[in-house]
């Protein structure tokens, strides 16, 4: 028996959408400090399989254990769903996602939304989560923006604020869903650096991806998705470097 | 001066129990208007059913043919039910429908059904990915309706809002015909006693619209506090 529980853990998660399954029995194990990378081309659903771990999306069959604790599923009319939101609730705070499209909330500041979380959900006092909040700002490089509205800022901008929020939950594990995907290519580097500081500091995340100069430099671990199955998985110099299949050799050759 | 031939005291009443007649009306219909919005997006197949209903049953009647159904159907409605109470629960209680009651249940179960309609587009206009967000950091449904459902609905409902309330303020005065003493019914007295009609509707009609003028700079204000943060555009 492990001492201390795995912040978070996924077994045999499989996902339906009507009749097509996407997600065909995914497991995945996180342990302090690493950081997994998810691959695949579009469609290989590593967003489902990410949003599954927080239960955005209700996976149909399959276990989730988070910190040790696992998440119970009861079934009803519409398919199998949680038996206790409240469960959930207090999973999802350990957890926190950053998304594509940042989805920052457009009616409060930068500064309000960092705190929103840890003052509504934690019950921090107001007083703490604004000086953490602060510090997180300062941290990510947005010191001078805390009352700035998102509408006011470059695409950049807010996703840094976005993983300061995130930060700001003080969470078991960060998930990442193509953290980059929606900036401009001279805004990337800024919330990249970001990341690589947080897996330098021995953040627990989990990454889904197409920067594959970070997954090589900053993963402990590298999935390759295809079609909802792992089909290559292990440290970034084995997948990345050293693929075994075709498929996974071809989807990382240099694009024309 | 005009002369109000001494009924200014009873207009000034009159006006009160107008204004308390749309005031109530609103909350109601606000209420009614936010439950219908949820009904109507539910999964579940009955809300929705029950959501629809009300909307074509409200729609498909006069509003005074609804008044007057409430305010006499009313009461015999609630003795049914208290006198059920009564002899299967032993629960002695008293419920007394009266003018102002079936008024304000009328104009807000009519002005609830055009809320919802209000609200559901309203709701529906709100980015989905912020109110995933909430839910990802760990808000109940409660939480993601109070922090970031309403607040952001709000900007896209308040148009409709404030027309509806314009409409239900002037529907107000349909309540004289079922006999209570709202601005209208005292006014059509005034008239009638002192045979100056002009005088006494020309003052009623300036007060509904001094009302409908604060409420519209009100509406303009809080249009502009739930737009903050959406830039002038939107
Ligand atoms: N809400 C949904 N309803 C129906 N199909 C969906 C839904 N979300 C995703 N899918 C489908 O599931 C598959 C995996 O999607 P996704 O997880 O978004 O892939 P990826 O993130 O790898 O691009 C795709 O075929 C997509 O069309
Ligand atoms: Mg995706």
């Amino acid at each position: 028996m492990a001492a201390t529980p795995l912040p978070l853990e996924v077994r045999n998660i499989t996902k339906r959408f009507g009749e097509t399954e996407v997600l065909k029995g995914l497991s995945l194990q996180a342990h302090k400090g690493d950081v997994i990378t998810l691959i695949g081309a579009s469609g290989s659903g590593k967003s489902t399989f990410l949003r599954c771990m927080n239960l955005l999306e209700q996976p149909n069959e399959g276990e989730l254990l988070v910190h040790g604790e696992e998440i119970q599923f009861k079934q009803t009319r519409h398919g199998r769903e949680p038996a206790d939101w409240n469960q959930v609730v207090r999973m999802r705070a350990k957890l926190s996602m950053v998304f594509q499209s940042f989805n920052l909330w457009a009616h409060m500041t930068l500064l309000e939304n960092v705190i929103e979380a840890p003052v509504h959900v934690l019950g921090k006092s107001k007083k703490e989560a604004i000086e953490h909040a602060r510090a997180l700002l300062e941290r990510v490089g947005l010191a001078d923006r805390a009352d700035y509205y998102p509408a006011q800022m470059s695409g950049g901008q807010q996703q840094r604020g976005a993983i300061a929020r995130a930060l700001a939950m003080d969470p078991e594990v960060m998930l990442f869903d193509e953290p980059t995907s929606a900036l401009d290519p001279e805004l990337v580097g800024d919330v990249l650096k970001v990341m690589r500081d947080l897996a330098d500091e021995g953040r627990t995340m989990i990454v889904v991806t197409h920067e594959m100069a970070f997954a090589r430099d900053v993963s402990t671990q590298v999935l390759y998705l295809h079609q909802g199955i792992v089909e290559e998985a292990g440290p970034p110099a084995e997948v990345l470097d050293t693929p075994r299949s075709e498929r996974l050799k071809q989807f990382l050759a240099p694009k024309h | 001066m005009i002369d109000l031939h001494g009924y200014g005291p009873r207009l000034a009443e009159g006006a009160l129990v107008t204004v308390e007649v749309a005031v109530l009306s609103l909350v109601l219909s606000v209420i009614l208007g936010l439950l219908t919005a949820s009904a109507k997006m539910s999964r579940s197949w009955f809300l929705h059913r029950l959501g629809t209903l009300y909307t074509t049953v409200i729609r498909g009647i006069p509003d005074l043919v609804l008044m007057l159904l409430l305010f006499f159907g009313g009461q015999m409605g609630v003795n049914v039910i208290t006198d059920w109470l009564y002899y299967q629960f032993d629960i002695d209680i008293f419920i007394n429908i009266n003018e102002f009651v079936a008024g304000v249940l009328t104009i807000g179960l009519i002005f609830g059904a055009y809320m919802g309609e209000t609200f559901r587009g309203a709701f529906l206009a709100v980015e989905y990915g912020q109110i995933e967000a909430a839910r990802a950091y760990g808000m109940n449904h409660w939480l993601v309706f109070k922090r970031v459902r309403f607040p952001q609905m709000m900007r896209h409902a308040l148009p409709g809002l404030s027309n509806n309330w314009m409409v239900l303020l002037k529907t107000t005065a349909l309540v004289s015909v079922i006999g209570l003493s709202d601005m209208v019914r005292i006014a059509s007295e005034a008239s009638k006693s002192t045979r100056e009609p002009f005088t006494f509707m020309l003052l009623v009609g300036a007060v509904y619209l001094a009302i409908a003028s604060v409420s519209e700079w009100g509406f303009a204000r809080l249009q502009k506090r739930y737009s903050v943060g959406f830039g002038e555009a939107d």
